[in-house]
């Protein structure tokens, strides 16, 4: 049963996570085709964005899976850590290449200008620099070659959260409810963290 | 004092809307190989010349808006005439203008006034008059509005988010407002407030707004008194729409859009100049004056160049933004001397 449970968990995630990729095509058919679509005055922001937010979503749930795993006992979770931190990167990129494509125009002139005298955008871009090496050494050929120091690196991915959440944080213009929606939430999952850390740290002076 | 007045724009002169299209799909199609890319109902509009201002069908795709206008202010706007105001470029679709707001107060969504101010109740509606004026105390809106002949002003309107839109407003000069309450000479700036409403107006509800409510703006006298200074109270020959800041707002074409405030129920002349919300809830980002000035960078937003609504996926329809937002004419008099990298 847990073996099979297993083989279906990957290609379900995998499908799932595409799904927002997929209605956001959709849209951008409509609006290209002049359909009713939702995409509004200003689709090239609104594609951008959309992308932003699922960024951040996926980086979340990645790091929802581990604390998710242990508090349910649900083991196979694990599997799809990877998965899930890879659409993170990939909505990250895809935010940026949009961003790049859709609002700057490939004004490449002006991309060095807008990090420099932006801090959001160079939080944001700072962000994405640092998931590239994690994507680049997700695979198991890497892990095995690391050894200790994949662990090291990929521990990144919490100030990448934390910059992740910056950038919201700082290109909010008026309600500040929703970043402080994914703070709690990110607060929560390294709070986990956190008191697992301390009970095996008393765990071992007990030992 | 000589004012050079500027050459006012006959609506025949604005591009209609068969041509304007036309163009476009060609500049599309050439360029992209995609000759249909509008959005539905969001194709450039343009105003025929030939149909009064009453008259709906002068403005494509224009609509009946709230029917919670009471008749008598549906009478009056159906009553304005064109003035020389009117800028030379295509409308920006009724759409868009009345689905396309910041009016946080209502949502902070671009889409959320519409939805969440459908129902929002202007009549019975009264204004305070208050301050260093000889006349002062509570009017009814349509005592405001009663000596007032409303005229339309096609205006460009420039957001501080570095968009842009053009509309066809219908109001009366604020100049024509403020004299009649014989402000003294001790009013050297004039302020103005949003209503305040939390039942009506979920965003001031929220805990998390970085704006304190109500919304406060302010403008000194001689920038009110200004010929530019438009007291709207309705767009596309309609009653002004709620989530446009019925039932009435300012419209100061020069200035960044937040500076035109919405849904306005004070008026009080000052001798010291006032703080407005956004001065105040982030005085390094946004200043007093905030005029359309495409040298000085917001922090978040360069000021360079705008993009011009409706914009589609593939062309940002990006111009260059121009000093007080190609008003310069008819304002830049009331900034000479002044650093305006300062006095943002």
């Amino acid at each position: 049963m847990t073996t099979r449970s297993a083989s279906i968990l990957k290609p379900l995630v995998f499908c799932a996570s595409l799904m927002p990729v997929v209605y956001l095509l959709w849209q951008v058919y409509l609006t290209v085709s002049g359909q009713t679509n939702v995409l509004g005055a200003d689709p090239a922001k609104t594609v951008v964005q959309f992308n932003g937010e699922w960024a951040l979503r996926f980086m979340l749930l990645t790091l929802a899976v581990t604390p998710l795993r242990l508090l349910l006992g649900w083991v196979e979770l694990a599997r799809v850590r990877r998965m899930l931190g890879l659409f993170a990167f990939g909505y990250a990129l895809t935010h940026f290449g949009t961003y790049l494509a859709l609002i700057l125009e490939f004004e490449f002139s002006e991309l060095g200008a807008e990090i420099l005298k932006r801090p959001f955008i160079l939080v944001g871009f700072a962000a994405l620099c640092c998931l590239v090496p994690l994507a680049l050494t997700s695979n198991h050929l890497m892990m095995r070659l690391m050894k200790r120091r994949w662990r090291l690196l990929h521990q990144l991915v919490y100030p990448i959260a934390m910059l992740q959440i910056i950038h919201l944080f700082w290109l909010t213009r008026s309600d500040y409810a929703e970043p402080i929606a994914y703070s709690v939430v990110f607060a929560l999952l390294m709070a986990y963290r956190f008191i697992r850390w301390r009970q095996r740290q008393s765990g071992m002076a007990q030992a | 004092m000589l004012i050079k007045k500027p050459d006012g724009f006959k609506p025949s002169e604005i591009t209609p809307e068969a041509v304007y299209l036309q163009r476009r799909a060609f500049i599309r199609g050439a360029g992209l190989g995609l000759g249909a890319m509008l959005l539905p109902g969001m194709g450039m509009a343009a105003i025929d010349a030939n149909v009064p201002v009453r008259d709906i069908t002068r403005y494509t795709g224009a609509r009946q808006a709230s029917t919670l206008v009471p008749d008598w202010l549906h009478k009056k706007v159906s009553q304005a005439q064109p003035s020389r105001h009117l800028a030379q470029e295509a409308v920006t679709p009724w759409d868009i203008v009345t689905t396309y707001n910041n009016y946080y107060e209502f949502g902070t969504d671009k889409g959320d006034p519409a939805e969440n101010a459908s129902d929002f109740r202007t009549d019975p509606w009264q204004v305070e008059i208050a301050g260093q004026a000889e006349i002062t105390g509570s009017f009814n809106l349509e005592d405001i509005l009663k000596p007032h002949d409303l005229e339309e002003r096609i205006y460009r309107l420039r957001c501080v988010e570095a968009w842009s839109m053009v509309v066809p407003w219908i109001g009366f000069p604020l100049a024509d407002l403020i004299k009649r309450f014989k402000p003294t000479s001790k009013a050297k700036y004039v302020r103005f407030e949003t209503l305040f409403d939390p039942k009506q107006m979920p965003g001031q509800r929220s805990r998390f707004a970085a704006l304190d409510y109500p919304y406060r703006e302010g403008l000194r006298i001689d920038e009110a008194m200004n010929e530019l200074a438009f007291v709207g109270v309705g767009l596309y020959g309609n009653a002004m729409p709620p989530q446009n800041g019925a039932p009435l707002r300012l419209v100061l074409p020069w200035k960044y859009g937040f500076k035109s405030i919405k849904s306005i129920v004070k008026i009080e002349f000052l001798e010291r100049r006032p703080v407005s919300s956004w001065e105040c809830s982030n005085p390094k980002e946004y200043g007093f004056y905030a005029n359309v000035n495409p040298q000085v960078s917001h922090p978040r937003w360069s000021q360079a160049s705008e993009r011009r609504l409706p914009t589609s996926l593939f062309a940002p329809n990006r111009r260059p933004t121009l000093m007080f937002n190609g008003y310069g004419d008819e304002v830049a008099h009331l900034y000479a001397g002044m650093n305006l990298r300062n006095d943002y």
